[in-house]
């Protein structure tokens, strides 16, 4: 096994006029795994993907995907016949049938895999005569996720995949990931269905306002995060518990909670040096630690 | 063999799916010879990244309660010293329940007992693992 990132950024930068979509991005994604790519409506992660595939050029910094340069037309195509993609807006033809479009994705590929094409048709009950303008949400979601599945490439990127679709439809789709993922796939999807995303993904990056605020692996994340609620005799002494790690300090009336990122050990032995009357730990879930790091951004 | 894996638990999957296959063991749920399911098919069963239950079975491994076959899966390996690990249990349990019935009678309330468990098994367990 190799340890070569699948996708690697240096500076990666995009503006459009005075507005910095993406800015100076140093993104290193590793292989045998699914990373997960959260943040807001307008973070950046679809501009990031597009310059990625080649769909859109970087003002500045450059990248590798599965060690192509992304802005090299060439090996761009190179690349691509090696990535499978599903887009945001799950853009198909809208005056072929179902069947139609699955023939005419297989004909571009030669890695495409007709039995497993045939199998999700069944799975996502798709109707294979029905034109695709006439499907719905859902249905197309399901369609373009077909598209990708169907393929067996190295590097899977989904933007979105989870849009449209019912909790059995989401469900169906993390299923798929692991298995694509068992089959040493490696996967890129960015997503707001944190809840999803805290079960499946190894490793998390997130972005906000176009810089990447956390990228780590979900293990270090459920351990290194933690809130520390504490409660004193007197008033909290807040400044005692700025030390690194710590995120956030609340106090109100005698309570103080604190948010940390790491170092927990070390604000509940001061708490306790302090003679805190009560010191309460609790875990953190992934949905806090995005809302937390978005908020503090 | 159920497994049930919590992710906001604040504990890596893989660990709790280790404790859950070690106590398994223990209680006698899993036997000497039993074969686990593959780290595929069980990722599939759990929804969960396959990394995880790669990582699990590897370290169960590492400590000698699985054996891992080429091409044919996992298969628990239990000692006799895992069996008398059950015995250790169910003497702390025992312990544990003349505490809760101790504190229960000092006027606490099964919340404040569960919060104080809690935060006490939350507290050291970090410094020690240092």
């Amino acid at each position: 096994m190799t340890n070569t990132p699948v996708i690697l950024t240096c500076e990666l930068t995009k503006s459009y006029g005075s507005l910095a979509a993406v800015q100076e991005l140093n993104l290193s994604v590793g292989p045998h795994r699914i990373t997960a790519f959260l943040g807001q409506n307008g973070a950046g992660k679809s501009t990031t993907i597009k310059m990625l595939l080649g769909m859109v050029r970087p003002s500045c910094g450059e990248g590798t995907v599965l060690g192509k340069r992304i802005t090299n037309a060439q090996e761009n195509r190179d690349m691509r016949r090696k990535v499978a993609y599903v887009a945001e807006n799950k853009p198909l033809y809208g005056y072929m049938t179902v069947e139609q479009t699955i023939r005419f994705a297989s004909s571009f590929y030669s890695d495409w895999r007709t039995d497993v094409a045939r199998r999700l048709l069944n799975e996502y009950k798709l109707p294979p005569q029905r034109k695709v303008k006439a499907l719905s949400k859902g249905m197309r979601t399901k369609l373009a996720l077909l598209l990708a599945f169907a393929r067996r490439p190295e590097l899977l990127i989904l933007d979105e995949p989870s849009e449209g679709l019912d909790p059995v439809g989401i469900e169906h789709l993390l299923q798929m990931l692991v298995a694509q993922a068992s089959e040493g796939v490696a996967i890129f999807f960015s997503s707001h269905q944190i809840a999803e995303v805290e079960r499946v993904a190894d490793h998390v990056c997130i972005l906000d306002n176009g810089h990447l605020l956390v990228d780590a692996s979900l293990d270090q994340l459920r351990q290194s995060y933690r809130r520390i609620d504490l409660v004193f005799a007197s008033a909290p002494p807040e400044r005692e518990f700025r030390i690194i790690g710590v995120e956030k300090i609340q106090t109100k009336g005698h309570q103080m909670s604190v948010f940390a990122s790491k170092n927990a050990e070390a604000v509940i032995q001061r708490a306790r040096d302090l003679d805190a009357v009560s010191v309460e730990v609790a875990p953190v879930g992934l949905r806090d630690i995005f809302l937390e790091t978005v908020k503090e951004n | 063999m159920f497994f049930k894996l919590n992710p906001t638990t604040g504990q890596p999957l893989y660990l709790q799916l280790m404790q859950q296959i070690r106590h398994a063991a223990e209680t006698g749920a899993l036997r000497d010879g039993d074969q686990l399911p593959g780290i595929r098919t069980l990722a599939e069963e759990l929804v969960v990244s396959p990394n995880t239950v790669a990582k699990a079975y590897s370290e169960l491994e590492h400590d000698g309660l699985l054996e891992l076959r080429q091409g044919s899966g996992a298969f628990v390996t239990v000692k006799r010293r895992t069996r008398s690990l059950t015995d250790h249990v169910q003497v702390a349990r025992r312990r544990l329940r003349d505490l809760i019935e101790q504190l229960r009678e000092e006027g606490l309330l099964d919340e404040e007992i569960k919060r104080a468990f809690e935060a006490e098994l939350l507290y050291p367990a970090e410094i020690v693992s240092k």
